[in-house]
C-alpha cells in the first residue's frame, strides 16, 4: 500500500563520550532513544503497542468469558449494551452480541488472533523477502532479473488483491472447509507472498553497494565463505531499514488480515479476529447495536494507528538526512 | 521515443502473458472443474464426457493456448455459481466499478492536492495540523471501518445517504450509469470518500512532500530573486513542478483504487466487479476470480503504458532524453 | 560625491539553530558606486553569499538580519514589507546565481520565464515583453533568439544558460547585480566568456555589480574594487590593483600568496596552514589569530575594527597606531 521512504544508510551513534559505561546507559544517551523521549505522541503509541500487545498475551486471564466455547455462553446474555448505559449488566463491561458473546471478551481473544498473524505474516514476509533479496544480490545476472522483474509487477498490484487470491486457491486446493488453525496459516502465507517486496529490495539494494567494497574482496581473498560474509557483514547494515519496514509491514498486515476477514475470506466465526468480529458486529448496526461493532473498530483502529505513530518515529530517528 | 513506448508495450505483454499463466494454472489445477459442474453422484463416464467435452484431456500446453486464444476475446468461460458466461457477468459489473473509482479518483485528487498545498505553504497553522492528523487516520483506519463509520452516521443515525447499492442507474448503451439521477447521485457519495480517503492520505503527502522539495530548489530562489510575486511563485512554478510526480503517481494509483474497490464494493453492497470477486472468492468460484485477475492487470498495465506515456509528454526534459535504455 | 548604489553599514546576519544563535556575518560595511564592480572574495563559509543574499532580502529564518543598514541609491531597503521589497528585486536588483542548471525551471520555455520576469515589473504587453526577450538574449549573445526564445532549459548548454540567467537578472534594468559565483559551476573556457559579459554589461548599462567568489583571479581581472571576507567579516577592503599587490591583511596576504602568476614564476604558492573556524566555534579576538604568523596577545582578546590605511581599510591590530605605539 504506502511506499514508505525507508533510510538506506545507518548513522552510527555518537560515541560515548566516557569508556565502559555499560550498554544501558550507552543506549539512554543514544540519539534514538534523545528522539524518541522528544515525542510525547511517540511514547504514547509505545505505550499503547505495549499494552494491546499484553492484553493479547493475557487474554485467558483478563477475559471473563472464553468466548469461543459454547458451553460459556449463555443466550439469555445475548445483545446486553455497554455497562454505562442504561441497560448495561456487570461483568459485560461493553456489552454481548447476539450469542451472549462478552465483546470484551471477544475482543481480547481476537486481538490475540490479529497480533498473531499479523507477527508471523511479517517475519514469514521478512524471511523470504530478505532470503530472495541476498540471492538475487549476491548471484546477481538472470536470478537477480527473475527476482526482481516478479517484484516489479507484483508492486504494481495491491497486496489485498494478492491476499485475496493466495486465499482463494488455498480454498480450492484444500477444499472450503479449512479448520481454524489451517487457516490460519494460509493467512500468514498469504500476507507473506503479498508483503516481501520492500525487503527483497532493501536487501538487495545494499548487497550490490557492500559487494564492491574492499573488505568483501579482502574476506574473499582470504577464503572466507559467501555466506559467511553476507550474514557477518552484509545484512547487519541493513537492520535499521529492515526494522523500519517490518514496523510498518506489521500495520499493514493486521489491516490486511482484518480486511480478509471482514470480507469473509479470512479468518472464521469459530476462532474470530478483530476484522472476523467487525464483520459479524457490522449486520447488528442497523438494528442499533452499535457496540458490536465499534468497540472492536476502536481496538483495531487504535492498535494500527500506535504501530504507525511507531513506524513514523523509527523510519525519521534512523534516517540521518531528516536530522 | 517510438522505441520507448515499444520497448514498453512489450513488457506490458510480458506481464499479462505471465498473469495468463497464472489464471490458468489457477483454473486448471486449483480443484477440478468437472467436480464444479456435474454433481457427486455422477456417473464416471458421464464425468469423462464433461471432461473430455471441456477439452480437459488435451496437453496442457494446448489447454492453455486455448485458455489464452479465449482470454483474448474476453471468454472466461462459465461461473460455477451463476452458470453464466464470466463475461457477461464481468459486463454488466464493470461500468459500476469505473464509475465508483473513478468519482473516489477525482475525490482523491482534489482534496489531496488542496490539502497538501496548503499544509505545504502554511506549516505551523492550525488547520495544518488537522490535515496530518487526518491523514494519519486516513492511512491508519482499515477501509472497511471508514466504510462502516461513515454508514452509522448518514445512513443510520442522520438518515441522509442510502447505505448501499447504487440507486437508480440510466442506461447507455451497455454503459449503466448514476450520475445522472438524483438517487444515484447520493449512494455515489460514501463510497467514493470511502474509496478515496486512503488515496487522497496518500496524494496530500505526496504532494506536500513534493511542494517542500521543489520549494527548496534553486529555480524557485532564482524566481523569488526575480521579484515574481508570491502567488505566482507558489502557484504558477511550485506547483507546477509538483504536480507532474503527483500526476503520474495518481494515475498509477488508479488501478489500486479499483483493486481496492472490493473492499468498498463489499460494505456497500454496490454492484460492481469487486463485489462479484469476493463473492468468487467465498464461493471457490475459479472462473470469475482468474478472469478478474486478468481484467485487473489488463486494466493496470494501460494505465502503467499510458502514464509512461503521458509523463514523457508532460516533461520536456524527457522526450529527448528518452531513447536512452532505462 | 555621489550617492553610492549600494551601502552597506555594520551588517550582521544571524542564524538561530535549535540550542544558539550563530552570527555569519557581522560588522559587514561597504560601498558601491555606479558602474563600479566591487569583487567580494573568501573560503567558502566566510559570509560572502549571506550578504548578497541579505541585500537582496532573501535571508529566510531560521535566519535573519539583526543589526545593520542597507541602502539601495540612498534608500534604506534592509527592513521593507515582503512585499515592498519583492519589488525591487529583479526590478532594481538582479541576482546570478551559481548553478545555471538548476537556475532555471525546466518545465517552462526560457522565453516564458524572461516575459513573466519582464510582465512582473515593467508595463508591457505580452507581444512588448516578448520582442524585449528576444533583444535581452540577443545582448546576451545567444545566436538567433527569435527561436531559441520557445526551447526549454535542457536544450541549452550550461554556459548558455548562464546567458540565459544574466538576461534574466537584466531584464529590468537593475542598478545593481548580486553574482554569486556566477562561473563556478562552468567550463574553464566559458568562465571567461561569462566574465566579460559581466563586465561589457556593467559598464554598457551603468550597473553596479558585486561579484562574489572564491576564485581570487576572477576578482583580479574584473573588479574595480575587492573585498576580502574571513569568517563573516571584512578582513581588507580596497582597490583591486593595490589588494592584490600590496595587501595587509595577513589572511589577504595568504590569500595573494595563492594565486598563480605568469610573471612570479620563482616564487612559491604560499599556503594558509589550518582551515576557517566552524560559525559555532568562532576564536575570541580576531578570528584569524590560531591561523596568523603574526598573532599577539591582543589579536587573541580583542576583535579589530577596521582601519584605514591609505586606499584600504583593514582589520588588522597589526595596522593599530596603538599597537604600533605600545610595541
Amino acid at each position: 500500500m504506502s511506499d514508505a521512504v525507508v533510510p538506506h544508510r545507518v548513522e552510527p551513534g555518537t560515541p560515548p563520550a566516557r569508556a565502559g559505561i555499560g550498554w544501558l546507559k550507552r543506549a539512554l544517551d543514544s540519539d534514538i532513544f534523545y528522539s524518541f523521549r522528544r515525542s510525547r505522541m511517540t511514547m504514547v503509541a509505545a505505550a499503547v503497542t505495549l499494552l494491546f500487545f499484553l492484553l493479547a498475551l493475557f487474554a485467558s486471564q483478563l477475559a471473563v468469558q472464553n468466548p469461543f466455547d459454547p458451553a460459556q455462553l449463555q443466550l439469555m446474555n445475548s445483545r446486553i449494551s455497554p455497562l454505562w448505559t442504561a441497560d448495561g449488566q456487570s461483568p459485560f463491561l461493553l456489552g454481548t452480541d447476539e450469542q451472549g458473546r462478552d465483546v470484551f471478551s471477544a475482543i481480547l481473544y481476537g486481538m490475540r488472533i490479529s497480533l498473531l498473524v499479523g507477527v508471523l505474516g511479517v517475519i514469514f514476509a521478512g524471511a523470504l523477502g530478505i532470503t530472495l533479496g541476498l540471492v538475487a544480490g549476491y548471484v546477481g545476472g538472470a536470478v537477480d532479473g527473475l527476482i526482481m522483474r516478479i517484484a516489479d509487477v507484483q508492486l504494481t498490484f495491491p497486496a489485498i488483491l494478492i491476499a485475496l487470491l493466495v486465499n482463494g486457491v488455498a480454498k480450492s486446493v484444500f477444499g472450503n472447509r479449512l479448520d481454524a488453525m489451517s487457516t490460519l496459516a494460509v493467512l500468514v502465507v498469504a500476507i507473506g507472498l503479498s508483503f516481501w517486496v520492500q525487503y527483497a529490495r532493501t536487501v538487495r539494494g545494499s548487497v550490490m553497494v557492500e559487494k564492491n567494497k574492499d573488505y568483501v574482496a579482502a574476506a574473499q581473498l582470504i577464503g572466507l565463505p559467501a555466506t559467511k560474509i553476507i550474514f557477518r557483514h552484509v545484512l547487519p547494515n541493513t537492520t535499521g531499514p529492515i526494522l523500519v519496514i517490518a514496523t510498518i509491514n506489521l500495520a499493514l498486515a493486521i489491516i490486511t488480515e482484518a480486511t480478509l476477514s471482514f470480507l469473509g475470506a479470512g479468518m472464521p466465526d469459530t476462532m474470530p479476529s478483530l476484522g472476523t468480529l467487525i464483520r459479524i458486529g457490522n449486520n447488528y448496526l442497523f438494528a442499533g447495536e452499535w457496540w458490536i461493532v465499534a468497540f472492536p473498530g476502536i481496538a483495531l483502529a487504535g492498535l494500527i494507528l500506535s504501530i504507525n505513530l511507531l513506524g513514523d518515529w523509527l523510519r525519521d530517528a534512523l534516517n540521518p538526512k531528516l536530522r | 521515443m517510438l522505441a520507448f513506448t515499444l520497448r514498453r508495450a512489450l513488457q506490458a505483454i510480458g506481464v499479462m502473458i505471465a498473469v495468463g499463466v497464472i489464471a490458468f494454472s489457477m483454473f486448471r489445477f486449483a480443484g477440478d472443474p468437472v467436480n464444479q459442474i456435474v454433481s457427486l453422484d455422477t456417473p464416471a463416464a458421464e464425468r469423462e464426457a464433461v471432461r473430455t467435452s471441456l477439452g480437459l484431456d488435451d496437453p496442457v500446453p494446448v489447454q492453455f493456448a486455448r485458455y489464452f486464444v479465449n482470454a483474448a476475446q474476453f471468454k472466461f468461460g462459465v461461473s460455477y455459481q451463476f452458470r453464466q458466461p464470466v463475461s457477461n457477468l464481468l459486463m454488466e459489473r464493470m461500468p459500476a466499478t469505473l464509475e465508483l473509482a473513478a468519482c473516489a479518483t477525482v475525490f482523491a485528487m482534489v482534496f489531496g492536492i488542496l490539502m497538501g498545498v496548503y499544509s505545504a505553504l502554511r506549516r505551523d497553522t492550525l488547520l495544518t495540523k488537522f490535515f496530518q492528523a487526518v491523514s494519519l487516520i486516513g492511512i491508519s483506519l482499515p477501509t472497511f471501518l471508514i466504510g462502516i463509520l461513515l454508514i452509522y452516521l448518514f445512513s443510520v443515525t442522520l438518515g441522509w445517504l442510502p447505505s448501499f447499492g447504487r440507486g437508480d442507474v440510466v442506461r447507455i448503451g451497455w454503459w449503466t450509469t448514476g450520475l445522472f439521477t438524483l438517487s444515484g447521485l447520493k449512494a455515489l457519495i460514501m463510497p467514493s470518500i470511502t474509496l478515496g480517503l486512503f488515496q487522497m492520505t496518500l496524494i496530500m503527502r505526496l504532494v506536500r512532500a513534493e511542494m517542500l522539495e521543489v520549494l527548496r530548489t534553486d529555480y524557485i530562489r532564482f524566481a523569488r530573486a526575480r521579484g515574481l510575486t508570491t502567488r505566482a511563485i507558489h502557484f504558477g512554478h511550485a506547483l507546477k513542478n509538483t504536480l507532474v510526480p503527483v500526476i503520474t503517481v495518481a494515475g498509477l494509483q488508479f488501478g489500486s483504487v479499483i483493486a481496492f474497490a472490493i473492499i468498498t464494493e463489499t460494505v456497500f453492497q454496490w454492484p460492481g466487479m469487486g463485489l462479484l470477486f469476493v463473492q468468487a472468492v467465498q464461493n471457490v468460484d475459479i472462473p470469475i476470480m482468474a478472469a478478474y485477475l486478468l481484467m485487473v492487470s489488463l486494466i493496470f498495465v494501460t494505465i502503467n503504458l499510458v502514464v509512461d506515456i503521458l509523463y514523457t509528454i508532460v516533461d520536456p526534459r524527457l522526450r529527448s532524453t528518452i531513447s536512452r535504455p532505462a | 560625491m555621489t550617492v553610492p548604489v549600494l551601502s552597506v553599514r555594520n551588517l550582521e546576519v544571524e542564524f538561530l539553530t535549535r540550542s544558539s544563535t550563530l552570527r555569519a556575518i557581522s560588522g559587514v560595511s561597504f560601498d558601491i558606486a555606479k558602474g563600479e564592480v566591487l569583487g567580494v572574495v573568501g573560503e567558502s563559509g566566510a559570509g560572502k553569499s549571506v550578504t548578497g543574499l541579505a541585500v537582496i532580502g532573501l535571508i529566510d529564518p531560521p535566519g535573519r538580519i539583526a543589526r545593520g543598514e542597507i541602502y539601495l541609491s540612498g534608500m534604506r531597503i534592509d527592513h521593507l514589507p515582503p512585499e515592498e521589497i519583492r519589488r525591487i528585486r529583479g526590478k532594481r536588483i538582479g541576482m546570478i546565481f551559481q548553478d545555471p542548471l538548476t537556475s532555471l525551471n525546466p518545465l517552462y520555455r526560457i522565453g516564458d520565464q524572461i516575459v513573466e520576469t519582464i510582465r512582473t515589473h515593467m508595463n508591457l504587453s505580452e507581444s512588448a515583453a516578448r520582442k524585449r526577450a528576444i533583444d535581452l538574449l540577443a545582448e546576451v549573445g545567444i545566436p538567433a533568439p527569435e527561436k531559441r526564445i520557445d526551447a526549454y532549459p535542457h536544450e541549452f548548454s550550461g554556459g548558455m544558460r548562464q546567458r540565459v540567467v544574466i538576461a534574466l537578472a537584466i531584464c529590468a534594468e537593475p542598478e545593481l547585480i548580486i553574482a554569486d559565483e556566477p562561473t563556478t559551476a562552468l567550463d574553464v573556457s566559458v568562465q571567461a566568456q561569462i566574465i566579460s559579459l559581466i563586465k561589457r554589461l556593467g559598464r554598457d548599462h551603468g550597473t553596479a555589480v558585486m561579484l562574489v567568489t572564491h576564485d581570487m583571479g576572477v576578482i583580479a581581472e574584473t573588479s574595480d574594487r575587492v573585498a576580502v571576507m574571513y569568517s563573516g567579516r571584512i578582513a581588507e577592503i580596497g582597490p583591486v590593483q593595490d589588494v592584490v599587490q600590496n595587501p595587509l591583511h595577513p589572511y589577504a596576504k595568504g590569500l595573494m600568496g595563492a594565486i598563480p602568476t605568469l610573471a612570479g614564476e620563482e616564487k612559491r604558492l604560499v599556503q594558509i596552514p589550518g582551515s576557517m573556524p566552524r560559525l559555532s566555534a568562532i576564536p575570541p579576538g580576531c578570528s584569524f589569530n590560531p591561523r596568523c604568523a603574526f598573532a599577539f596577545d591582543r589579536c587573541r582578546v580583542e576583535r579589530p575594527e577596521p582601519i584605514r590605511q591609505g586606499s584600504h581599510a583593514v582589520a588588522c591590530h597589526l595596522y593599530d597606531e596603538a599597537t604600533e605605539t605600545a610595541a
